[in-house]
């Protein structure tokens, strides 16, 4: 369980990107947290791992207070934090392989490390992952020969490879092309499922977070504006976090596709399109 | 984009409108900075030739047909002098550069400014120590170590090592600032230790420069590293000091010769491999 | 989620290698230290020399903490005036004459046999150490700076030659070709469509090679062609090393003043 109480942020450049934000993530939930851009979305999720330094206010992850800790605490309690990134950031030069084992890193010492030889069981394991997100054939190639479809899948298995207690994604498809952007999204979901993993994403598109997060959690101006289920969200609400706009055509989407397969994934992403062009990104 | 004309070409081309490319004023402007630069050359000239006997100048291309014409033809029996030498040249440029390349990964991390544990203190210092290696040329670095540690290829190794330091550091931690940050918090956010986000997101990210600068350095030190018997130091500058010293013309341009191939050689391989890590 | 039908993954993983045949790695790993062994067992190090010399080195680390710069300051004034002007005059010379051999050797715009022999000149110069073409400028046109402006102003061609081509090989044909169909002459697309487009780099590389030109002057003084590098020869010939220090501290402060100066001069063109 992650509890966020009265968390605040304040850049050194004075930028005020949080300011007193709480609230629980219970086990097993998957939260979608929407805003426009420059809400704090991505302050707000860097500040739980520490990547970027709170300024003020408490997070704790169980039972494990992760703003009292220190340098050595820190990197324990990062074990248990898987983080996907908006633009995968995989190490390009490595291989697909080195990026998934480098979940371990918390686990191993520097020379086991250096001379990549993981435990047995984290290798397997690595394998398993590739295979789950339908990359086994991709295992030695270089990060940077891969799309960014393929990309994406790979920061999920390094993320999940780390075994861990709670998932932070950033935008996990704002580099994808629609459909890609449904097939990441809907694995991240499954995944999230079959674990029993609770997890923060990061989604400045409200449909695709509409159909695929139980709860939804809107920030504006680095405020929490809007916290409860996918069908509350409104054209009122959605004016309150991204301001006026006709909203009819989002929100009629959602029980649209709520059957949306692979097979349909082209009409869908057609459909994504219309939304986008009407000036939702 | 309309090709851009200045009034001199309007001679020529008379048809159509005439683009002008710079105002009067700049104009204006461009001639006084080149008046600027040719009074500044005929000043620096002038102080240059203060001491110049021109009367050798004159007989400059008497002296060199003279001098050309005891170059020829090469002493081709020579050569079998010049092996070792060469082998201690091209033997004083990798192993100089593999010694530069040890101390300069670590002044690389201080000075760059994503790397550096201070930016106020550690980081000047790294900078002076990659200013002063590069200011002074190998040949000077050359005489002082062999007035210091003696004459022979050692004193042409470290000479090497001193001069490449500060090359290869500078590079280097121009590498090291472009490296992608996002990429180094991925690792860190796994909780990797210090050095596994060095070994796992960084050097992957600065290894291609690195080697490709290590090339690009060895293929210079190849050059250096035939003259610096010059002043003692090693390698084939030793023959040809030799030569120079007894007017050996012949010999001299065996050794020419030698210096050339072996620079288009060394040339021709950093190409290569560059190309292969590239 | 391990269950008794799920495919069994192998549990071990090495990194392919960055060469993939494996006799020539091995040759290739074989042979490097086969040639590194040779190569450090051929230094012939005379270690009770060595010793001796910790002592002046010591001396030496003693003159840079110390420098002296009255002794010889007369020798040093005059060093640092010739190397600065031979410095400067080789530059503005040497850029001069680059930029025709430069457009010569830039394929896209230069006749084959013009192409060859502007080639040939810069090959020749970069071939050659500054130090190798100063013993011969010297031979031919006796001690002294000028002999040592001959050198850099050489030297500048094939540095500066060489990446003008390149430049001009690497410029956007569009351009030219805009030139080309105003039915303009040889002439006129070398003015109004490469000029305009090289213009700002020639001005950094020349200023670059100012700063190259003033350094390598520090050392074309050891085989007689003047500048700042006699002074320090003589000074190390003698055994002064708070002098030589105070040298070698003047020219890292020219290098540095220079390279401050000369990324504000760019900055400032841009
Ligand atoms: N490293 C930083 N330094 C200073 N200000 C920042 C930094 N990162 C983000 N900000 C500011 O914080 C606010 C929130 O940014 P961010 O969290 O990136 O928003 P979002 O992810 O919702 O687009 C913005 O106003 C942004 O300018
Ligand atoms: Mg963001």
């Amino acid at each position: 369980m992650l509890r966020l109480e009265g968390l605040s942020k304040v850049y050194g450049t004075g930028d005020r990107a949080l300011t007193d934000v709480s609230f629980t993530v219970e086990p097993g939930q998957v939260v979608g947290l929407i805003g426009p851009s420059g809400a704090g979305k991505s302050t707000l999720i860097r500040c739980i791992n520490r990547l970027v330094e709170p300024s003020a206010g408490k997070i704790s992850l169980g039972d494990l207070d992760i703003t009292q800790l220190s340098r050595g605490g820190l990197r324990q309690a990062r074990r248990r934090i898987g983080m996907i990134f908006q633009e995968y950031a995989l190490v390009e030069r490595l291989t697909v392989m080195e990026n998934v084992l480098s979940g371990r890193l918390g686990y191993v010492g520097f020379w086991r490390s250096f001379f990549r030889k993981f435990p047995p069981e984290s290798v397997e394991n690595a394998y398993r992952l590739l295979d789950r997100v339908g990359l086994s054939a991709h295992v030695n190639k270089r990060a940077d020969a891969l799309s960014g479809g393929q990309r994406q899948r790979v920061g999920i298995a390094r993320a999940l490879e780390q075994d861990p207690d709670l998932l932070l994604i950033d935008e996990p498809t704002a580099s994808l092309d629609p459909k890609t952007s449904r097939q990441i999204m809907r694995l991240i979901i499954e995944i999230c499922d079959e674990r029993g993993l609770p997890a923060i994403i990061n989604i400045h598109d409200v449909a695709l977070a509409q159909q695929f997060v139980q709860r939804i959690i809107g920030l504006q101006g680095g405020k929490v504006v809007f916290d409860g289920s996918p069908d509350e969200l409104d054209a009122d609400v959605l004016t309150r976090i991204y301001g006026e706009e006709d909203w009819s055509a989002t929100i009629r989407k959602v029980d649209e596709d709520a059957e949306g397969t692979e097979d349909s994934a082209e009409e869908i992403a057609a459909a994504l399109d219309r939304e986008r062009l009407a000036g939702l990104t | 984009m309309a090709p851009v004309m200045t009034d001199t070409s309007s001679e020529q081309v008379t048809s159509g409108p005439v683009w002008r490319k710079r105002t009067t004023k700049q104009e204006l402007a461009l001639w006084l900075g080149w008046l600027v630069l040719a009074a500044f050359f005929i000043f620096c000239w002038q102080i240059m030739t203060k001491t110049t006997i021109w009367a050798f100048v004159y007989d400059a291309p008497r002296q060199a047909l003279d001098i050309g014409s005891r170059m020829v033809p090469p002493r081709w029996e020579y050569l079998p002098n010049l092996l070792e030498p060469l082998w201690d040249t091209i033997a004083i440029a990798t192993l100089g550069t593999l010694l530069a390349l040890f101390m300069a990964v670590p002044v690389a991390f201080l000075a760059a400014r994503n790397t550096t544990p201070s930016t106020r203190f550690i980081r000047p210092v790294a900078l002076l120590i990659i200013v002063s290696s590069r200011s002074i040329n190998s040949l000077i670095w050359a005489l002082l170590l062999v007035a210091i540690i003696g004459p022979g290829v050692m004193a042409g190794i470290v000479a090497i090592a001193f001069r490449s330091i500060g090359f290869v550091a500078k590079l280097l931690y121009e590498a090291i600032e472009e490296i992608d940050a996002t990429q180094v918090e991925a690792v860190s956010a796994t909780g990797a230790s210090k050095a596994q986000i060095m070994d796992y997101a960084v050097v992957p990210q600065i290894l291609p420069a690195f080697a490709g600068i290590t090339v690009f350095r060895w293929d210079i030190n190849i050059r250096e590293s035939t003259v610096l018997g010059l002043v003692g130091a090693g390698g084939l500058g030793l023959r040809l000091q030799e030569s120079l010293n007894v007017l050996a013309w012949p010999q001299v341009t065996i050794i020419f010769i030698l210096i050339l191939i072996t620079v288009l050689v060394s040339e021709w391989v950093s190409a290569k491999v560059r190309h292969a890590i590239i | 989620m391990t269950t008794a039908t799920a495919p069994a993954f192998p549990t071990t993983w090495s990194r392919p290698p960055f060469i993939k045949r494996a006799w020539l790695r091995w040759t290739l790993y074989l042979g490097a230290l086969l040639y590194m062994v040779l190569a450090v067992g051929s230094v012939e190090v005379n270690w009770m020399r060595v010793w001796e010399g910790l002592d002046r080195g010591l001396r030496f680390i003693q003159g840079f903490l110390l420098p002296d710069f009255t002794s010889r300051w007369e020798d040093i004034l005059i060093g640092m005036e010739e190397s600065l002007t031979m410095a400067v005059t080789s530059t503005v010379a040497g850029v001069a004459i680059s930029v025709p051999i430069g457009i010569g050797a830039a394929r896209n715009i230069a006749p084959l046999p013009v192409y060859a022999v502007c080639r040939a000149i810069i090959a020749l110069s970069r071939s050659f150490q500054e130090i190798i073409i100063a013993i011969l400028f010297v031979a031919m046109f006796g001690f002294g700076p000028f002999a040592g402006f001959l050198t850099l102003s050489f030297a500048t061609i094939g540095f500066l030659a060489k990446l003008l081509a390149e430049d001009i090989e690497d410029i956007d044909e569009s351009q030219a070709e805009a030139v080309r169909a105003t039915g303009a002459g040889w002439w006129q697309i070398v003015t109004y469509a490469i000029q305009p487009q090289v213009m700002p780099r020639l001005i950094g590389l020349s200023l670059y090679r100012l700063d190259i030109n003033f350094r390598e002057s520090a050392v074309i003084g050891i085989v007689g062609a003047g500048g700042v590098g006699a002074t320090l020869n003589t000074a190390m010939d003698r055994y002064e090393y708070d002098s030589a220090a105070a040298i070698l501290i003047l020219i890292i402060l020219i290098v540095m003043a220079a390279e401050y100066s000369s990324g504000y001069v760019r900055k400032w063109l841009q």
